[in-house]
């Protein structure tokens, strides 16, 4: 092994440089094609999908909320509109600590206890993904404070839209209902994608029954946004169709002196077109404010209005049921006159009460004389409200037959306004009773249904639907609020609807003799409603009612206190006017008053029928 | 010998304007492009007030590029050693400082201008084992190759501590070319090439950073984590893909104008390039790059000692791997480094240093002893 010294050689070291250099200048070149060989996968063979990508983190679609139609009377008057609310809202998703957050924020802006204690509420049925509001109806001052602090508060956004207004507050909500927030039920069953910048929906009344009408269609538009979300500029845009309006039968001037004519006492008005089924006024009081109820109302506020005693959130116009008293007797004439059970020239003794042969019992006649009224025809009863002769017919005629012909002119079924929320009523029958109770039916309970009261149990909505048949010769329309969809200038009309079961051809001879009576229930000397129709100039007809509390409405509360009062009579007038050209019927009901229908009902029945005869003309 | 004289300047050459002040006209013509192109694509990612910046740092590169072309190869030589010694001893000043102040700590600031030691070891390492091994005779002898390794180790693993993985890299890149062009046996590179590999599990549980194991970790699936360190992967090939082959057009990509793309006047610029010029553009640039890596080795090939032979191969083939290593980042082939695209990307320091590369380059290119004809 021999031992080298390596000399530096200038020529095989530039040599083996070169060679080397050369190499490492190849395996750059390769990697370079490499790179290229990428790119060209990346920029020609990928170019769609990352065209896409690129697309979608630029362009975000917003749906585009459409205004929701108004709600007009038939004046014109706005019941319900739209007005601009600045809120502010939360997004929980980019939030951890909602409090602290809330307590910074309102360093800023007022936030009271109230609104904490909504937002509470609300966040537990709130929708995934949806803002909530912490703060409502934002003053402009307020709107100015917040944006000047929005850099603090990136989870917190001010958001200005419009949102329903009922400038009218208690006095029609229970005629028109009201919207509020969309809950997480709600949004389940919608068409989630027309809703996407939608809020609010109806929830009760001509609000909820007309949603579809009123809401519209969403529209969109195709923004351009930067990576911080800020809007760089549109680039397409699909206007969203506007709600239709809704124009109302009802008369707003009619609907306050309904209102203004019950004042404190709790009780409905439902007055109507006779020709055409439509609502010219409805009134349950008491009512409330909706308006709190669009933002969302505090837990507090909604306890109080839930556990009042007075119930003012319960509709007692539309949900209430009622025994309906005496002042169903001229249907119930009708009734035995058309089933041949009774004739015009019949008559009763009445002794002050009734006894269904081989039985002990006396059944009372609640109007009671000294002695009874003696001998009554049907004509004479229906004037005086006398028991005893409708005692008798009915016994005589059968719960049956009375069903059939009381079914007729709609009891026991919706009258068909359009709102969702309407009671049924009960109209027994032998059937109902061996269904429900599983027992046979007593001839005695007969009696009671025979003077509107036992089991028998009526909607206002159906003793003023079936008193404009009774004005109208036989015909009864289902009870519209709404009279057009549409704008003022387009508008669409609905046309009248005939109701489901018809009372045919009613012998005119039969509509006479009853109609007479109503009028002499009015105008006659012995008439029940004589004082309350005092000196009017025009021939009005009606009945009186005065029925004992059997139930009270269902939600009802009892309290303790009162309960006597709540045990009082509830008095009830129904009525028709003109009477040889009736343009108004009527159905007033005030709750646990003492006296009758003829002095608590009767009066404020005339001083609606007046105001609007005034306004309208009398014939 | 036709190859020789081939490479010899003609005396035309001699009297032009460029080569008395020592600048190689072909490689300066491509630099001056280059940084043409990054200046516009620095000003469709940042804006006025970035290009302004780094026209004023480009500017200062140039001056630094021209100065040190003054120099003549034998003096860099000379000075080699002590530059390195200098470099090494800031690197610990740095380091002790670091360690008082808390975190990462680079630079030491002097007031007017904060110097990166590590931005002059990217020169003085090369420097260094081309000093070492320039009177030596190639290839090394083993004892040579450990002492060279140790010269490399030493900054790279001072620096990897700061920590700068991205720069280490770099330097130990720069180091091992000169190792490899003084022709370092195959059997050793194949050998030190699977130490690496065993060295790499060691460095994911002994040296690695939480945050260094997250970039691996998201190179290797971007998808995993879309919203935290994958983004910057999945933005920027979204980016160069949506480019498509022409381009979204200068200023239009979209990617890069509403800021979808971080860093994009940095690390990620080339990202910009890919969207707004497309392929096609892409492809010319990594043509210029592609021409200045030539050009450095042809210099380097046509370098009269073993000095300047090795240090500029070595500051070639160190450019090169700024351009690999930048654009495979960011087409999403390799792990986010921090390596910017050389002498485009946004950023003071790397484009100087470049500059003084290139400077050096020029100085070993144009000081060559003129054979007579």
């Amino acid at each position: 092994m021999t031992y080298r010294v390596r000399m530096k050689d200038p020529v095989t070291e530039g040599g083996l440089f070169y060679r080397r250099a050369l190499m490492a200048g190849a395996v750059v070149l390769i990697l370079f094609l490499a790179l290229i060989l990428r790119l060209f996968y990346l920029q020609v063979l990928s170019y769609e999908e990352y065209v896409a990508k690129a697309d979608r983190n630029r362009i975000s679609t917003i749906p585009l909320a459409p205004t929701r139609g108004l709600i007009y009377d038939r004046n014109g008057v706005v019941l319900a509109e739209n007005r601009t609310s600045f809120s502010l809202e939360v997004m929980l998703e980019k939030t951890r600590d909602v409090d602290a957050l809330i307590d910074e924020l309102s360093s800023v802006i007022t936030i009271s206890d109230d609104d904490r204690d909504r937002f509470a509420q609300e966040r537990r049925q709130r929708r995934k993904g949806r803002a909530i509001p912490i703060r409502t109806r934002l003053s402009e001052k307020e709107v100015a404070q917040f944006s000047v602090n929005q850099h603090r508060f990136p989870a917190v956004s001010l958001r200005g839209q419009l949102i329903r207004h009922y400038p009218f507050g208690e006095q029609f909500v229970h005629a028109i209902g009201y919207v509020g927030r969309i809950n997480d039920r709600e949004w389940e069953k919608l068409d989630q994608a027309n809703y996407a910048a939608t809020s609010h929906i109806g929830k009760v009344g001509l609000e909820r029954f007309y949603e579809p009408v009123l809401h519209g269609a969403v529209g969109y538009q195709e923004i351009e946004t930067d990576v911080h979300d800020r809007l760089v500029r549109v680039l397409n845009r699909v206007a969203p169709i506007d709600g239709k309006d809704l124009h109302l039968h009802l008369d707003s001037e009619l609907q306050f002196a309904a209102l203004s004519m019950l004042g404190e006492q709790r009780g409905v008005i439902v007055a109507i077109d006779p020709n055409d089924g439509g609502v010219l006024a409805l009134v349950s009081a008491p009512g409330f404010d909706p308006n709190p109820f669009v933002t969302g109302i505090d837990s507090l506020s909604y306890r109080a209005l839930n556990e009042s005693p007075d119930a003012p959130m319960f509709n007692r116009a539309i949900n209430g049921v009622y025994p309906p008293g005496s002042t169903v007797k001229p249907h119930l004439a009708l009734a035995g006159l058309m089933s041949g059970v009774t004739q015009p020239s019949r008559k009763v003794w009445d002794p002050g009460w009734y006894q269904l042969p081989g039985d002990e019992r006396k059944y009372r006649d609640f109007n009671w004389h000294l002695g009874g009224h003696g001998w009554v025809d049907l004509h004479t009863s229906i004037i005086i409200s006398c028991d005893t002769y409708f005692y008798d017919m009915a016994n005589r005629m059968g719960i049956d037959q009375l069903h059939d012909y009381m079914q007729r002119f709609g009891f026991g079924q919706k009258t068909g306004l359009d709102v969702y929320e309407e009671a049924s009523g009960l109209l027994p029958s032998s059937q109902w009773k061996r269904r429900s109770r599983k027992q046979a039916w007593y001839p005695g309970e007969t009696l009671s249904v025979g003077i509107g009261q036992g089991y028998w149990n009526a909607t206002s909505l159906q003793l003023v639907s079936s008193t404009a048949a009774i004005a109208n010769g036989g015909t009864r329309y289902e009870l519209q609020l709404v009279d057009a969809l549409g704008v003022m200038e387009k508008r669409q009309d609905l046309s009248p609807q005939l109701a489901e079961h018809q009372l045919n051809t009613i012998p005119p001879e039969h509509l006479k003799l009853v109609r007479d009576a109503m009028k002499e229930v009015v105008h006659g000397a012995r008439g029940t409603a004589r004082k309350a129709f005092t000196g009017i100039d025009y021939l009005a007809a009606g009945k009186t009612g005065t029925a004992q509390v059997a139930s009270y409405a269902q939600d009802a509360k009892y309290d303790a206190t009162k309960v006597e009062e709540r045990f009082r009579d509830n008095a009830l007038f129904v009525g028709y006017a003109p009477y040889d050209k009736p343009k108004i019927a009527i159905i007033v009901l005030v709750e646990n008053v003492m006296g009758g229908g003829g002095s608590n009902a009767a009066p404020l029945a005339r001083r609606v029928i007046d105001a609007y005869l005034e306004k309208n003309g009398r014939d | 010998m036709t190859d020789f004289a081939s490479r010899i300047h003609t005396h035309k050459e001699r009297h032009n304007l460029a080569w008395r002040l020592h600048l190689d006209t072909t490689l300066l013509t491509a630099l001056m492009l280059l940084m043409a192109l990054a200046l516009g694509i620095v000003y469709s990612a940042g804006g006025d007030s970035t290009v302004n910046k780094q026209l004023a740092r480009l500017a200062v590169g140039l001056g630094v590029m021209v100065v040190l072309a003054q120099i003549p190869p034998r003096i860099l030589k000379l000075w080699s050693p002590a530059i390195y010694l200098a470099g090494i001893i800031m690197l610990l000043v740095v380091e002790f400082t670091g360690a008082i102040g808390k975190g990462a700590q680079r630079w030491i600031d002097l007031g007017f201008f904060r110097f990166q030691p590590s931005e002059l070891l990217k020169l003085a390492v090369p420097m260094m084992l081309a000093w070492y091994f320039a009177e030596k005779p190639l290839p090394p002898t083993l004892k040579q190759i450990v002492v060279a390794l140790l010269l490399i180790v030493i900054p790279v693993v001072l620096i990897a501590i700061q920590p700068d993985l991205g720069t280490s890299l770099l330097i130990f890149a720069s180091g091992f070319f000169v190792l490899w062009l003084a022709g370092l046996q195959w059997k050793l590179v194949a050998s030190s090439a699977l130490l690496a590999a065993a060295a790499a599990p060691m460095l994911w549980f002994f040296y690695m950073r939480d945050y260094q194991k997250q970039r691996v970790l998201t190179f290797l699936d971007p998808e995993k984590d879309p919203l935290g360190s994958g983004y910057h992967i999945i933005q920027s090939k979204i980016a160069v893909g949506s480019g498509g082959l022409y381009g979204k057009g200068y200023m239009q990509g979209t990617q890069s104008q509403l800021e979808f793309i971080p860093e994009r006047h940095t690390d990620f610029i080339f990202a910009v390039f890919g969207e707004e010029f497309g392929f096609l553009g892409a492809v010319l640039l990594m043509v210029l790059f592609a021409f200045i890596v030539w050009r450095g080795l042809y210099i380097a090939s046509n370098a009269q000692d073993t000095y300047s032979r090795l240090l500029a191969g070595a500051i070639t083939l160190t450019f090169s791997v700024y351009v690999i290593v930048n654009i495979g980042m960011v087409i999403g082939v390799l792990p986010v480094v921090g390596v910017p695209l050389p002498l485009v990307s946004y950023g003071g320091t790397s484009s100087v240093t470049l500059l003084a590369g290139f400077g050096l380059l020029m100085s070993l290119h144009t000081h060559r002893r003129l054979l007579s004809s």
